[in-house]
């Protein structure tokens, strides 16, 4: 079967609880790893830093976001009332932008909250219906009370053998390797 | 907040958020079987019950469609009735879902966990309703889209300098943010059901709507922000969306609308009345599905601290118009107040004082504040109360105005009462579709906020999965 991506292979393996989590996650941050996840049922604080991952930059898309909306909503609002369609109402300037300010506000908070949302979505890659991950059924525990480290063979410390040792001597049990087609060991 | 044993011993330590402590497979299991369980036959009899009531607002909105305005109670002078009344009151209740949902989460009041979902909810169901009253008030409401701007064959545009335009703006914005804050809380718990789910279809369903959350701290990290932004953005939302509301009022010249006070009266009131909403709702639903110990009497008690502080705000409103009504000289202005007090709505008004000034001062006392019986009684007086301060606002002010010869009393037909009444006949059919389909508490919020969520909870033995309590 030929594929239009490259094949992923994924070695998942649990820990029991969350300070073993971040602990292991530092260890594999300090082996030079680079692909791999913490799967919680929450979030834990402190584990960007134990990941070594940058801070999000969902805030400047939304902030960019929101200074379009405005502008976009102030454009409307002018062209409409002050070019197109020019009335005088209650003897009121064209163009007063104080009258403006509330759809000016709302535009630009819905489209925040748009970018947000779906700025949220793609930068993690979601919907996304088929991962490897999900051929484990231990991994289901993980909107539970699992918590996992899962390593990607795009990872170029990635090598199977090896790798699930070092997760096993980080404290990781129930270890497992899977790939797109199903589970591997 | 940290409340890990050793440190219950000071003074200042807050009680436990959840109590039990449980463990967070007990927290998922106890809160997905609440919607995993059999269908349970009261549900079924309240969702029918709710569902003939919805069945009346829709039959009422036929027949006004079909006959017209003339089937509502309003006369000359008072061109606004029942059906303000009610979008003022939805949109109100509204407003304290996304205080704690919004407001509470910047100022990480975790308590706020317990409670969000479901007052998120209620946010969501209630502008539901509100956004009906001002669609059908158009009267032609085929032409309802002459409210947006859209380019039509007569070249003309909606008037931006109207505040009623402003109004479409803020809540049919403040209905999108809040859904999108609400389905962003959801998905993690989506995937929680998902992971338990037997049947295909609650798999296919579930998988579909948790969009393949894996819940890695790589999506936690993109996440969160995108939460925070939400909560961020939806923040100005509780304050805006009852202020443009009430520039509504303020913006005309009718006595006793055009006043300064009024967006910050609104928004005291707004939240005052949705807190009462969140207070009704969670007292039935925590009995009924056994979550005493994850919305405890501490949540309930904070709860009616803020009723109270938002009740003397709005009582505060309403001795202060008193005052500037007397103090402006306007004699327009002054006789309203006095005709509202004593007029022939007096009896509204002081449904309104009782209701709103005089029953949360129960909440001074500690015992009456903790007590559930007492904060049921009192969160039902203080929505009727805050109905009949939009029924005073809305109806005195404009059946006795300027002139004498144009005053008129205004009386609602039985089409008015029945469209209001089959509004929470829609809100209560929603309300218990949610209850029995999405979990009603924020899952993965509660378990970040338990003590064992803190990776510094568990020092020797972080290999036990219990983790050694230190």
């Amino acid at each position: 079967m030929s594929r239009l991506y490259e094949k992923t292979e994924v070695a998942l393996a649990e820990f029991p609880n969350p300070a073993a989590l971040i602990k292991a996650a530092e260890e594999l941050r300090d082996a030079g790893y680079k692909n791999f996840d913490c799967h919680s049922p929450f979030p834990i604080h402190g584990m960007d830093e134990a990941m070594g991952l940058k801070r999000s930059p969902i805030g400047w898309i939304a902030g960019l976001l929101a200074i379009l909306g405005c502008s976009g909503a102030l454009l409307l609002q002018w062209w409409t009332m002050a070019v197109d369609y020019p009335l005088i109402i209650a003897g009121k300037p064209y163009f007063a932008f104080q009258a403006y300010v509330p759809v000016t506000f709302a535009l630009g908070v819905i489209s925040a909250a748009l970018a947000s949302l779906f700025g949220m979505m793609i930068l993690n890659r979601l919907p996304r219906y088929h991962h490897p991950l999900f051929h484990s059924d231990n991994f289901a525990k993980f909107s539970n009370d699992g918590f996992f480290i899962s390593v990607e063979s795009s990872d170029s410390k990635y090598e199977r053998s090896k790798t699930k040792s070092f997760l096993q001597t980080l404290g990781g049990n129930n270890l497992e390797v899977l790939t797109d087609d199903g589970k591997k060991e | 907040m940290s409340i890990a044993p050793e440190k219950t011993e000071n003074p200042f330590a807050e009680p436990p958020l959840i109590l039990d402590n449980p463990k967070f497979g007990e927290i998922t299991e106890k809160i997905v079987s609440i919607v995993e369980r059999k269908t349970p036959r009261v549900w079924v009899l309240a969702l029918l019950l709710a569902m003939s009531l919805a069945a009346i607002l829709l039959g009422s909105i036929g027949y006004l469609v079909w006959e017209g305005i003339g089937v509502w109670g309003l006369n000359n002078p008072v061109g606004w009735g029942y059906a303000i009344v009610n979008f003022v009151f939805w949109v109100g209740i509204g407003h304290a879902g996304t205080l704690i949902s919004a407001i509470l989460y910047l100022l990480r009041q975790h308590w706020r966990t317990s409670i969000n979902r479901f007052a998120e909810a209620m946010t969501l169901f209630a502008v539901i309703c509100a956004l009906i009253f001002p669609g059908i008030h158009v009267g032609r409401i085929w032409l309802a889209y002459f409210m947006f701007p859209l380019p039509n064959q007569m070249a003309m545009w909606p008037n931006f300098r109207s505040p009623l335009l402003w109004d479409v703006f803020a809540v049919s914005t403040y209905f999108a943010a809040s859904l999108m804050f609400w389905y962003t809380g959801l998905i993690p718990d989506l995937a929680s059901m998902r992971d338990r789910a037997k049947t295909k279809i609650r798999k296919i369903v579930l998988g579909i709507l948790s969009v393949g959350w894996r819940g890695g701290n790589r999506q936690w990290k993109h996440y969160e922000l995108a939460y925070l932004i939400l909560a961020g953005v939806s923040t100005p939302l509780v304050l805006s969306v009852h202020s443009v509301v009430s520039t509504a009022f303020a913006i005309s010249i009718v006595p006793g609308w055009h006043t300064t006070i009024f967006p910050p009266y609104f928004v005291a009131g707004a939240i005052f009345s949705g807190f009462a909403m969140v207070m009704t709702l969670s007292i039935i639903a925590r009995k009924i599905f056994g979550l005493e110990n994850y919305i405890t009497v501490n949540h309930l008690e904070k709860m009616n601290k803020i009723m109270l502080l938002t009740g003397m705000m709005v009582g505060y409103a309403y001795s202060i118009e008193f005052f500037v009504a007397w103090y402006s000289g306007n004699i327009y202005e002054i006789f309203t107040f006095i005709n509202r007090a004593t007029g022939p709505y007096a009896w509204a008004y002081w449904t309104m004082v009782s209701c709103n000034v005089i029953v949360p001062q129960l909440f001074w006392v500690k015992k009456l504040r903790r007590s559930v019986p007492v904060m049921f009684a009192a969160s039902i007086l203080i929505n009727v109360g805050m109905w009949f301060e939009r029924f005073v606002i809305v109806v005195t002010s404009l059946s006795r105005d300027f002139l004498p010869a144009a005053w008129d009393y205004y009386t609602p037909t039985i089409w008015d009462i029945l469209t209001f009444v089959g509004s929470f006949g829609l809100f209560f059919t929603l309300f218990l579709l949610f209850v029995r389909f999405v979990p009603i508490i924020a899952i993965a919020e509660v378990k970040g906020v338990m003590p064992q969520a803190d990776p510094h909870y568990y020092k020797h033995d972080s290999k036990s999965p219990d983790g050694g309590e230190q």
